[in-house]
């Protein structure tokens, strides 16, 4: 245990040279992060190719239950990591975003491979997901077709990582800490196509207006910078493309008053940063000090 | 019906003549360029069928599949392989009908083989069967609009008919389709869509339309309680299911009196994105079938286009060396199939994840040597029309860098020649002394799950699941491809018809692997230094396949992998296949899991789903 003391310890709070050894003082997020991070039972959830390499991975050769992950649950309620191991289908997806809301809060989505990340090659396929974030968040991608067992303990890593800065104080991006219960993210709907609840009344206004005009539903012109340009002109569309402007009045109803979501994240990842320099600086001094002494 | 004639002669010609004769106005040679086979008046197809089967002995319907030629005939056609159980080729026989309201009569109460086969007809290709017992869709859900794998069916990130797409090539002016589409996901809706009466009708309609024999809405009533029988789901999502795979089943008490597999939530499009690529872009998408048994699926592939090509001028035979390392990759590949098989099977009777973590050991030494070879553990992308990928390196380097790995360097013929004679011996010997005689192992799977050799045969079972039933047919030696016909190894065959019947096949089959391994490590010796590709230089890019149909099969780890393609629409060649059809042992073994089950306990339904070796991306494509 003496190196997680070590680790527990290191806060900005002085604790007395002669009682290093007996106490621990930590923020209380870190103490829930290092649980958490340390006891990541995955789901026992396979969906294609990329579930035969997370098998793999937990097999003897990677192995892992040595990071904590430490052992795979076929139900969605013993599980706090659903890695969504393969092609993501119209016809699972239902499923899929079903067993996400049995999950219990803290709970962590790992798009594994190509396909659950954005397609991958079946990308254009007409019964096929273009990414598992279409439908749920996701924590961490991980590349390949299949990754690897190193790649996929390699995206394990990098979630424990983005755990460990995680806070409770600052309730900033862990909805699980927030108050009252979360709300369950709304379940697709397999009707001529997939419907997706929360785009329900996107789709009437565009069928509305495809009945009025005789066009294709759902197909948009592009601007004319995203346009495809012709092989023949390649050459002159070399020239920086003009970049489309952002409208502000379309974007106002999405921004709250005196500042747009991205600004205030900075803000917050800012702070962050100072506070990890001070403790990092804290460290530092402390250390010095023990080897002078 | 017409007085049949005598049959004087027992090849497929004779069989033609034969048909023709009593026939003569329904049946007709298919005289297209490159086409083989006849076509049949589809108001006769029944009859003709049953003299195929009963008179003509073609007792093993392989493929059922559609084409769709619009532009090329503008009609549909249904296209039926037809083998005899005791070896040889392919009886070919196409049923026709116009595109607007197509219907062909079914051919299941001939072959029940046909089953799944037409239905997955009728579901992406909107053909009727007058005469299917349960003609519902298949791989998508019912509602879904249209009918997907028709030629005038477009997808909602449509960009153009074939690969490659001027916006890739040779521009590169690449958007992602998501702009495109205003709702920013892969969806298109017809445009009379009803939203107000929008309801999630896949669920019911899995239930209501099962024709199990048990009122769903009787079961599901509170009040009348003489429901012993009861629905159970099972999957898409359960650890036993082998992937996202589901099984409705009715079950009296414990015993299950009927089942009714449910499919297509793996359903990747293979076929309609493998109609928009090139040739040669269609190779690393076959890898993804049969996940596991990558370069079987390569080798199948290659077999069928190598065929059509054979049929231009320009086209030598693959060197003897390209041979034995193709037949070398995928009797390496048969035997992680194996393992896996059987390591999985043992799970879902019980035996949870400890003989699995043996043989994934062995697996992933296995794998280190095809990463050696062709760059990527699982997805090796290796075989090439007429050639390989590349030849074998002179050493190979384990690539795991993990701390608990140590460092490995070995000489490529020194390390097969050490798994061939010793470590995976050694893990045969291991797996019967711990298996083949446990008493939990036999009381759990013999008896259990039989089905016998007629039905395996009516119901086109194949692989071991073929084999377990006492059918000796192993395309290797009834139908000899690349080089099996001058290697020494016996065809695995067990007459139980029982799981321990499928486990044993499995077993001597992984031992007539090692036995063909050791005859190739001299023959490749011998050829060591002779050129992997024909004509000493790797193929085209893009070739240009020469019209016509060809159906290449091998056999692969888990039954008979069939590729139907089919070269039209150009003028004296294509760059794109016109049909690209998988025919999925997978998909077709799961035909008679219905028969299998039946009398038998919930618990055992997994072992014998276990027991037939599925893999989804080749169940579902």
């Amino acid at each position: 245990m003496d190196l997680n003391l070590q680790e527990l310890n290191a806060t900005e709070f002085p604790v007395p040279a002669e009682l290093e050894n007996n106490i621990a003082i930590t923020s209380l997020s870190q103490l829930y992060n290092w649980g958490r991070r340390n006891s990541m039972w995955p789901m026992l959830f396979g969906l294609a190719c990329c579930a035969i390499e997370m098998i793999a991975t937990a097999s003897s050769r990677f192995d892992f239950s040595r990071f904590g992950f430490e052992v795979m649950r076929a139900t969605p309620r013993q599980a706090d990591l659903m890695i969504v191991s393969g092609t993501v289908t119209k016809k699972m997806v239902v499923p899929i975003v079903r067993l996400y809301n049995q999950m219990p809060e803290p709970k962590y989505v790992l798009a594994m491979g190509a396909c659950a990340s954005g397609g991958g090659p079946f990308k254009e396929g007409y019964n096929v997901v273009s990414g598992m974030d279409k439908y749920l968040p996701v924590d961490v991608y991980v590349p390949g077709c299949p990754p690897t067992p190193q790649a996929l303990l390699y995206g394990m890593i990098a979630l424990q990582r983005k755990i460990d800065g995680q806070s409770i104080a600052n309730g900033d991006d862990v909805p699980w800490y927030g108050a009252g219960s979360a709300e369950p993210t709304p379940v697709p709907v397999l009707g001529p196509d997939i419907i997706d609840p929360r785009q329900m009344d996107m789709i009437r206004r565009q069928a509305e207006r495809a009945a009025q005009d005789m066009v294709d539903l759902g197909m948009r012109e592009l601007p004319a910078a995203m346009q495809m340009v012709p092989a023949k002109s390649a050459t002159t569309a070399a020239a920086p493309a003009e970049t489309a402007p952002v409208d502000g009045d379309a974007l106002a109803f999405v921004l709250p008053a005196g500042g747009t979501p991205w600004t205030e994240a900075e803000d917050i990842r800012e702070k962050r940063r100072l506070r990890a320099l001070a403790r990092k600086a804290v460290r530092a001094s402390r250390r010095a000090s023990a080897e002078e002494e | 019906m017409p007085t049949a004639a005598p049959l004087t002669s027992t090849t497929i010609d004779g069989a033609i003549d034969h048909l023709q004769t009593t026939y003569p106005k329904a049946v007709s040679v298919d005289d297209r360029e490159g086409y083989g086979g006849i076509i049949v008046d589809s108001a006769q197809l029944l009859d003709v069928a049953r003299v195929i089967r009963d008179e003509l002995g073609f007792d093993y319907l392989s493929s059922a599949t559609a084409v769709d030629y619009l532009g090329a005939g503008d009609h549909m056609e249904m296209v039926y392989h037809a083998y005899r159980s005791s070896g040889g080729g392919a009886l070919v026989f196409k049923a026709q009908t116009e595109r607007d309201h197509a219907e062909i009569p079914s051919l299941v109460s001939v072959w029940r083989g046909a089953d799944f086969q037409e239905r997955e007809a009728w579901d992406l290709y909107g053909i009727h069967f007058p005469g299917h017992p349960n003609l519902k869709r298949i791989l998508m859900w019912e509602g879904f609009h249209g009918h997907p794998m028709r030629k005038d069916w477009r997808e909602a990130y449509y960009e153009e008919e074939q690969k490659p797409f001027d916006s890739r090539w040779p521009g590169g002016h690449v958007h992602r389709a998501e702009e495109k589409n205003v709702f920013g996901k892969n969806v298109s809706y017809p445009r009379e869509i009803d939203l107000s009466r929008l309801m999630d009708t896949s669920e019911s309609a899995v239930y209501q339309s099962l024709g199990l024999g048990v009122d769903v809405e009787r079961v599901m009533d509170k009040d009348g309680f003489e429901t012993n029988e009861l629905v159970v789901n099972m999957g898409p999502h359960h650890p036993s299911t082998h992937g996202v795979f589901r099984m409705v089943l009715t079950v009296d008490g414990e015993t299950v009196t009927s089942l009714e597999p449910v499919m297509g939530y793996l359903h990747r499009n293979h076929e309609k994105i493998g109609e928009r690529n090139t040739y040669l872009h269609n190779i690393p998408f076959t890898d993804r079938l049969d996940y596991i048994s990558s370069m079987g699926n390569n080798h199948g592939y290659v077999l069928a286009v190598e065929q059509l090509l054979s049929l231009g001028r320009r086209y030598n035979e693959p060197t003897y060396r390209c041979e034995v390392l193709r037949v070398l990759m995928v009797e390496l590949s048969r035997i992680v199939n194996h393992l896996w098989a059987i390591g999985f099977w043992l799970n879902d009777i019980g035996a949870f994840f400890t003989p699995v973590l043996y043989f994934i050991q062995e697996r992933e030494r296995i794998l280190d040597f095809f990463e050696a070879v062709a760059g990527s553990r699982m997805m090796c992308n290796y075989m090439r029309f007429g050639g390989l990928f590349g030849d074998l390196p002179e050493r190979i380097k384990s690539v795991s860098n993990l701390t608990n790995d140590r460092a490995r360097d070995y000489n490529t013929i020194q390390f097969l020649t050490e798994m061939v004679s010793e470590r995976i011996p050694r893990t045969i010997d291991e797996l019967e002394q711990l298996l083949t005689q446990n008493e939990i192992l036999i009381e759990r799977s013999v008896g259990v799950g039989v089905l016998s050799a007629e039905d395996a045969i009516n119901y086109s079972a194949a692989g071991p699941l073929l084999r377990g039933s006492g059918v000796p047919y192993d395309i290797r030696r009834a139908d000899p491809y690349s080089i099996y016909d001058e290697l020494d190894f016996d065809v695995a065959v067990e007459d139980a018809g029982d799981m321990y019947a499928r486990y044993r096949v499995r077993v001597k089959e992984l031992r007539e692997s090692v036995r063909i391994l050791r005859q190739l490590l001299p023959r490749l010796e011998a050829t060591e230094g002779q050129s992997i590709w024909a004509d000493g230089k790797p193929g085209a890019y893009a070739p240009r396949v020469p019209l016509g149909e060809a159906y290449g099969r091998v056999e692969n780890g888990k039954g008979e992998l069939g590729y139907y393609i089919v070269s039209a629409g150009g003028k004296s060649g294509t760059s794109n296949p016109w049909r690209y059809h998988v025919r999925a042992p997978s998909f077709i073994n799961l035909t008679p899991m219905g028969i299998m089950s039946q009398g038998y306990k919930v618990a055992d339904i997994v072992g014998i789903l276990g027991s037939i070796d599925i893999v989804l991306g080749e169940t579902d494509r």
